[in-house]
């Protein structure tokens, strides 16, 4: 992976520039010693590393306009950052660029029940939306795992998914508008409280930009009456393939669970052996949760039941209370974490077609036994996001590399049947060289036509999402 | 003028783009002629047509853009599955002929009263391609139910109305259709206490697919959806819940369910009366005030208020009358001289303009794609 060369025009003038956003900013704002910039080297792809120039967290839209314009005089390179928890490295400085930190941007604005939506600072993290708003029966919907640590601002920026959106959709399906900072200071607002903003759709090519368009500073998001009641229920099954055709059966009977989660072998292994949540062993287990009354959740679950029977489970488990619920989620929310205990790990989040789920899972299989690497299947099956953790040993010389290739493999796979190479973890640094095998040399320049518009010098976290090569004469200019 | 350009596949389309020498009216079925296009020429997606895949296990269809909407329709019935987003039929309401087209479906982001739970086109579109102003022809999303490989201009095709380019096809997230829905009406409410009402059956946990009031009839109706008996509960707690609004009668029969919805989709209440017809889209409970102010010849509210549909008088500057609110005016229906006089899409304050209009001339630099539509 490479990283283009940091202007060293820019790191000479460090010092003024420090000077410049300490005059413009509070006290405590502007960090730049080496030290503390260290900090902001790396999100959670951690294999890449680079400390910025300095980092700045401002508290409000104006200190970030305030910045902005600074660095925009400037000609510095600005990467947005959240809580720093992409795994796609989208939030990687470079040594001559400004890491602009939401985090100090996270207060509620407004909340309104009756037109169900809530106003927030971006910074926010994604499970305190909730917090704020669940004491009146209401929730916001997409829930990344990471949502206890995720800002707001990131998952506008990678348009997050989660567990839960097979019912309630990802990010973009639940933005109704945001406050934004342009690379130049000027402040735009788009949409509000109301369903749809007008003109062009730019809330949605914003959102999912990898903050490569502007900064987000306030969000209007769309909240939901919680449910009366969800259960889960667990399934096994003796193979890969007999649990994907389960998946699609029930997709296709018309019951639409909140989720539906895959996980195999190995990596029923790791978590059983980290969490103890008592699951089966077999070659692949399913979650599906269903949301409503007692009633409702009985007769769901007895369709879903029946589906499921007639793939001969080895094993199916309802959970009779919430204790029971807690144990069959509690191996699937472990499920990183367990395969991280083992080894080194790194999360691919290809998306194909659901009806290709037993040739992809049995192609990895065949890939894991010839690059010599281990790799455990953790996925949200009810869209085909798949989630394969390869394991690898970052001691180990080539290990890495290897690594990246049997990765690189496996999302070309994913492209193959249908897919695509992402389906709700961003580009960033790590799919940016391989965006040539899903779309043509047009398909991306009109991408990048978008970004020209917004930000036509190319400053904002220009080296992410697109191959350098192709990016290269807009980030000259 | 002359006869309609019409080409028959998606490169010769891109030839006739590249080749124009002058604006291009764009024409899926022509059942929306909306706003003012500047153009001597028609390029028609008729020639453009089918579905190419449809894999009902995977709720995902594809189809080329002039594929009757009503094809897709039976196609998917035929599997129990259908186009969540209630598309609704403007022919009516327009007095216009024609076939809608999924491809007009998806660049005008159509959606109708199970917006409030599902979304709109906008939400169901998984891929496109399309040509561009200049004749290139793009890809963007694909097939899968999630994909955040690179920009989503998915969502800036949806809602273009084809000034950003002319879709040739399109990839869509189907879904199964539902067993059973039921009815609640409210009879008699004031529009503040009907808005008042759908808030409260929207933010309760039932799962409203349909909240809409024509203060004309003096009707408010709630639809809930789904397996019979969880239908039939949730419209009895519903019921329950509203009590301080009135007695709510259940309507639990298909049919009548159907035109019930059909007629409020495609806002029957305007069809055949004279006068312009406006589309709001608003806070909700600001929608009440809103409607007063427009002193208009009818109202009609949708998605908990969110959207209202008012029928003024001929030539009127209903933007002039509402002043600033929160949310946007569109002119739906006008005379060929209103069009001319008033924009069809709410004026964008200046930075949005300005990002829109260099959207535009990227992705049409010769200005030739519906100009004068949308700006
Ligand atoms: C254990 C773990 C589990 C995860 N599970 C999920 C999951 O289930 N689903 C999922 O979708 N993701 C998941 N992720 C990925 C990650 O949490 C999401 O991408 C998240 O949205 C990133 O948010 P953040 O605040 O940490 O953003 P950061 O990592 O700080 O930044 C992410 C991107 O957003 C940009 N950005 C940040 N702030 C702004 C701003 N104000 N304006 C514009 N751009 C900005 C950055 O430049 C960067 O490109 C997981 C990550 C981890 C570590």
């Amino acid at each position: 992976m490479q990283m283009p060369a940091p202007s060293q025009k820019v790191i000479g003038a460090k010092a003024r520039i420090v000077a410049r956003l300490r005059a413009a900013l509070p006290e405590g704002a502007v960090i730049h010693e080496l030290a503390e910039t260290r900090a902001y080297e790396c999100d959670a792809l951690t294999a890449y590393r680079c400390p910025p120039l300095c980092a700045v967290l401002p508290a409000s839209t104006e200190e970030v306009a305030a910045a902005l314009r600074i660095c925009h005089e400037e000609g510095v390179p600005v990467v947005p950052r959240g809580a720093g928890t992409s795994l796609a490295g989208g939030a990687l400085p470079t040594a001559d660029s400004v890491v602009l930190g939401v985090a100090r941007l996270n207060r509620v604005l407004e909340t309104d029940y009756d037109n169900r939506f809530v106003r927030v600072q971006a910074g926010r993290t994604n499970l305190s939306v909730t917090g704020a708003v669940e004491a009146n029966g209401f929730f916001y919907a997409p829930d990344p795992s990471s949502q206890l640590a995720c800002a707001i601002a990131g998952n506008i920026a990678m348009n997050s998914g989660g567990a839960h959106c097979l019912k309630y959709g990802v990010t973009t399906n639940n933005l109704l508008g945001v406050t934004m900072v342009l690379m130049d200071g000027s402040v735009i607002e788009i949409g509000g409280a109301y369903m749809d903003a007008g003109g062009l759709d730019l809330l949605g090519v914003i959102c999912g930009s990898e903050g490569q368009l502007g900064v987000v500073t306030e969000a209007t998001l769309r909240i939901l009456p919680r449910p009366e009641g969800a259960r889960p229920v667990l399934m096994g099954f003796d193979s890969n393939e007999v649990a994907g055709a389960c998946v699609s059966d029930i997709i296709k009977a018309g019951v639409l669970p909140v989720a539906i989660e895959f996980m195999d072998r190995p990596c029923i292994e790791a978590t059983e052996a980290f969490a103890h949540a008592g699951y089966p062993m077999c070659e692949a287990l399913l979650i599906v949760e269903v949301e409503g009354s007692p009633a409702e959740i009985d007769h769901q679950l007895g369709l879903i039941l029946d589906i499921a029977r007639r793939h001969d489970p080895v094993e199916l488990r309802e959970a009779r209370d919430a204790d029971e619920a807690a144990r069959i989620w509690l191996g699937r929310k472990s499920a990183f974490g367990a395969m991280g205990q083992i080894n080194d790990y790194m999360c691919l989040d290809g998306t194909i077609p659901v009806s290709a789920l037993p040739t992809v899972l049995r192609r990895i299989g065949e890939m894991s036994q010839s690059y010599g690497l281990a790799v455990g299947n953790v996925f949200h099956a009810g869209d085909g996001n798949m989630h394969p953790l390869i394991l690898y040993d970052a001691n180990k010389p080539g290990d890495l590399e290897k690594c990246e290739a049997f990765g690189a493999e496996v999302l070309r796979l994913c492209v193959e049947v249908g897919g695509c190479l992402t389906g709700e973890h961003g580009v960033g640094i790590e799919k940016r060289d391989l965006m040539g095998v899903q779309y043509d040399p047009a398909d991306l320049d009109a991408q990048m036509a978008v970004k020209d518009v917004f930000d036509p010098g190319w400053l904002l976290n220009a080296a992410k999402v697109f191959p350098l090569a192709s990016s290269q004469a807009r980030r000259a200019g | 003028m002359a006869a309609p350009l019409t080409p028959s596949s998606e490169a010769e389309l891109a030839e006739t783009v590249a080749g124009a020498t002058g604006p291009l009216r764009i024409a899926g079925g022509d059942t929306r002629r909306i706003g003012a296009v500047q153009a001597e020429s028609v390029l028609s997606l008729s020639g453009l047509s089918g579905i190419t895949l449809y894999e009902p296990g995977a709720l995902t269809l594809v189809a080329r853009a002039g594929t009757p909407l009503a094809e897709i329709e039976a196609t998917l019935a035929a599997q129990h599955q259908w186009l969540a987003f209630e598309p609704m039929d403007h022919r009516a309401l327009q007095g216009s002929a024609g076939t809608p087209t999924i491809g007009g479906v998806c660049a005008a982001n159509i959606a109708g009263p199970r917006r409030v739970q599902v979304g709109a086109a906008r939400d169901f579109m998984l891929g496109v391609r399309f040509v561009d102003g200049a004749g290139r022809v793009i890809r963007n999303g694909g097939r899968v139910m999630k994909n955040v490989t690179g920009y989503d201009l998915v969502k800036l095709l949806a809602g273009c109305h084809g000034t950003l380019g002319v879709l040739t096809e399109v990839a869509l997230k189907v879904l199964p259709e539902v067993e059973t829905s039921a009815t609640l009406t409210l009879a008699g409410l004031g529009d503040a206490d009907a808005v008042a009402a759908m808030a409260s059956a929207l933010g309760s946990p039932f799962e409203i697919t349909g909240a809409a009031h024509d203060p004309g009839a003096g009707l408010t109706r709630l639809r809930v959806e789904g397996f019979a008996a969880s239908v039939a509960y949730r419209a009895g707690r519903l019921a329950e819940r509203l009590a301080r609004f009135g007695r709510a009668e259940v309507e639990t029969d298909a049919a009548a369910n159907a035109a019930i919805w059909t007629a409020i989709r495609d806002v029957a209440a305007f069809a055949g009366r004279r006068g312009d017809v406006w589309r709001l889209s608003v806070k909700a409970t600001q929608a009440p005030d809103l409607v007063a102010r427009a002193a208009a010849r009818g109202a009609v509210y949708d998605w908990g208020g969110g959207l209202v549909w008012l029928l003024t008088e001929e030539g009127a500057d209903l933007r002039a009358r509402l002043g600033h609110f929160a949310g946007h005016a569109t002119l739906v229906r006008a005379s060929a001289e209103t069009r001319a006089q008033v924009p069809t899409f709410h004026p964008e304050p200046a930075p949005l303009a300005r990002i829109s209009a260099g959207l535009r001339a990227k992705f049409d630099p010769r200005g030739i794609l519906n100009p004068g539509l949308m700006g």
